[in-house]
């Protein structure tokens, strides 16, 4: 297999509160290759934006801090990389979308400025070229009216509009890498279609990589490759969409699965996995999904689970995967992790 | 814009009419016999009875109201009952010099209010944060006159660098034209008196822009916290741009408008409340002007005095109100 284009290796992102550490992110590996889409799943609070902040190096600092792990982006260290190298990076080779279109723009300057500013930070052009190609990133976007909108202000834009800007911002130094936060979350179920369709042609057609962080399991369906779920700051399962969606081991990555309203089932009420989401601490000892799991027995509750690895890169953290774990085998009907 | 500044100006209408009905009843509203109380207990009937007449006091209040607000718009402000002169022609220069020392004393709050702020709010925690908040502390607890004693003490006294008093050297006073000597002394094209001016205004401006500055700095820091804490602050940093840029170019003027907010109050504040620094200072200003008059009990300087620094308030908040709308984009009224 080539090299990733981007790989987090071991990653520990911790944030400061009332003088207690928190792992919010709690050694997460991920890798991404050319061209390809990978989601990362998982509810509100399981750390998938911090890992994403981690990769731009953006966490707030403090309260955040990367104590541990590899960020490599083509070969280089990104932990290890200056400021004044990370801004060359930044909006550069890796961009990022964020989940709020309405904030993320800056009120008191129009959508051309901003968009100018992102071009000339990075490329040597004048204000007049800029300025033209912010027009042509606009219209590619599929903005309508895009010579208009250039000179007017984010409040004049709908949210589907001002993503659709951010898209444009992102995509104007064609990046390698785009990482693109909960991108449609905010927005309508016919807006979040064209958006992903944007997303997916710049895939396609400039054979970027996409990062996409996201709860919503129906557009990890439609966009990714591959897809990595995550649970209170740790992966807890990943592999190919396919799989985990048709197969998922992970209890959590199950419950994610039968908590989707299905069209086909007669049920009444629609599944919810009990119990919320457990603060990670430094000082806790076993598997933090096990308070809210089904399957749990006494290892789950003494030890942390490792990630069980199958060739084919398919991964779960479940000791009912655990050949020596697992006596009570619940799910498990084969053994081939190792 | 346009429509934004007319409907701005609009409202400036019922404001200024408010502003000159409690001018005008300031007179009326002293207790028992306006005259009687002007002239003091031991005038006689006649004199009474003469002044009720020159002031017109005996004529009704809606033909006194018309009258005063049509002198009002000739620009006749009235006359001094001390000295006997036109208030409009005695207060042009104490405006004068009122209005450039609080312009001096501005430009050092702002200029070092501002920047401190900003500073402080980017190197949030850092030793120069925990100094310049101190410092803001200190300087907005500091009493106005405490400190202008000081600065006469240590630097006109001890040191001898800077004069302590007025505006010029009595010796060599400058032949004014605007009354504003920075600028009279620039028309001139005399260096020396250029120099002098300046001097003469840098004890006072530090005295009075002291307070504002504190205010200023504290408050600028708050609001570049905040917006440094936003999204779009991220988005910024997420196209790789410096600091500068994000700190100089979109934190600064997204959270400048309290700070604004601020500085036009404290304009104000400075305009009409700077008696004490033009007291100590021998700074002949209004300020200055109204407090003698009401020494006097000149009625009719205090009712100019007030309504001329009340037109000045208002009209400060009114550039201050357009500005919002020039940097925010999202303001309609």
């Amino acid at each position: 297999m080539p090299e990733p284009i981007l790989s987090v290796q071991d990653l520990h992102t911790h944030f400061l509160t009332d003088n207690k550490e928190v792992p919010a992110v709690d050694g997460v590996s991920i890798e991404l290759h050319k061209g390809e889409v990978v989601g990362i799943v998982g509810e509100s609070g399981c750390g998938k934006s911090v890992t994403s902040l981690s990769i731009m190096q953006l966490v707030p600092n403090p309260p955040g801090k990367i104590v541990k792990g590899e960020i490599k982006f083509k070969g280089k260290n990104l932990t290890y990389a200056t400021e004044k190298q990370m801004r060359k990076i930044r909006g550069n080779e890796i961009s990022m979308i964020f989940q709020e279109p309405m904030t993320s723009l800056d009120p008191l300057f129009t959508i051309g400025n901003q968009l100018i500013e992102a071009i000339r930070i990075h490329q040597k052009v004048s204000k007049k070229d800029a300025k033209n190609y912010s027009i042509e990133l606009l219209n590619l976007v599929g903005i309508p009216r895009a010579s208009e909108v250039v000179d007017e202000f984010p409040h004049q834009l709908s949210g589907g509009m001002r993503q659709r800007v951010m898209i444009a911002m992102a995509m104007s130094c064609d990046p390698e890498v785009l990482i693109a936060d909960e991108p449609t979350t905010a927005l309508d179920v016919t807006i979040q279609a064209q958006i992903l369709d944007l997303m997916r042609n710049l895939n396609k057609e400039k054979q970027t990589s996409i990062l996409l962080i996201t709860h919503d399991l129906g557009v990890v369906a439609e966009m990714c490759d591959r897809v990595v779920v995550m649970y209170s700051g740790k992966v807890v399962e990943e592999g190919s969409v396919r799989e985990i969606l048709k197969d998922p081991k992970h209890p959590y990555t199950k419950g994610l699965i039968r908590s989707l309203p299905n069209i086909r089932t007669t049920e009444q009420k629609l599944y919810s996995i009990p119990g919320t989401v457990m603060r990670p601490s430094l000082d806790q000892v076993g598997c933090r999904f096990a308070p809210r799991c089904e399957h749990s027995f006494d290892s789950c509750w003494e030890e942390n689970p490792k990630l069980l690895k199958q060739e084919s890169g398919r991964q779960v953290r479940c000791f009912l995967y655990d050949e020596e774990k697992s006596e009570r085998g619940v799910t498990s009907n084969d053994k081939s992790y190792t | 814009m346009l429509a934004y500044t007319s409907r701005r100006l609009l409202m400036l209408v019922p404001v200024l009419f408010g502003m000159t009905v409690i001018t005008f009843s300031i007179i009326h509203l002293i207790p028992g016999n306006p005259a009687q109380t002007i002239l003091g207990e031991t005038a006689t009937e006649e004199a009474i009875s003469n002044l009720e007449e020159t002031m017109g006091l005996n004529r009704n209040y809606f033909i006194q109201y018309t009258a005063y607000v049509g002198d009002l718009l000739q620009g006749d402000l009235g006359t001094s009952l001390r000295t006997k002169a036109s208030i409009t022609t005695e207060i042009g220069p104490r405006l004068a010099a009122t209005i450039e020392l609080t312009f001096f004393a501005m430009i050092f709050a702002v200029f070092i209010g501002i920047n401190a702020g900003i500073i402080s709010a980017w190197k949030q925690n850092s030793w120069f944060d925990f100094l310049a908040m101190v410092f803001a502390l200190v300087g907005v607890s500091m009493p106005v006159f405490w400190l202008a004693l000081m600065e006469q003490w240590l630097f006109a006294q001890e040191l001898g660098w800077l004069p302590a008093y007025g505006r010029q050297e009595s010796r060599d006073p400058i032949d004014p034209i605007t009354h504003f000597y920075v600028i009279d002394s620039i028309l001139h094209m005399d260096m020396k008196q250029l120099i002098t001016s300046l001097k003469h205004l840098v004890l006072p401006s530090i005295a009075l822009g002291t307070i504002p500055m504190a205010i200023i700095a504290r408050m600028t820091r708050s609001s570049m916290l905040e917006v440094m804490k936003s999204d779009y602050v991220r988005t910024i940093k997420a196209k790789g741009s410096g600091q500068f840029l994000v700190i100089y170019k979109h934190a600064l003027k997204n959270s400048i408008i309290p700070v604004l907010t601020v500085i036009g109050l404290q304009v104000g504040v400075l305009l009409g409340g700077a008696i004490l620094t033009e007291t100590i200072f021998s700074w002949p200003g209004i300020g200055r002007y109204v407090y003698e008059a009401i020494n006097y009990r000149d009625y009719p300087v205090i009712q100019s005095g007030i309504l001329v620094i009340a037109f000045l308030f208002v009209i400060i908040n009114l550039i201050v109100d357009l500005l919002y709308a020039f940097i925010d984009p999202r303001i309609k009224y």
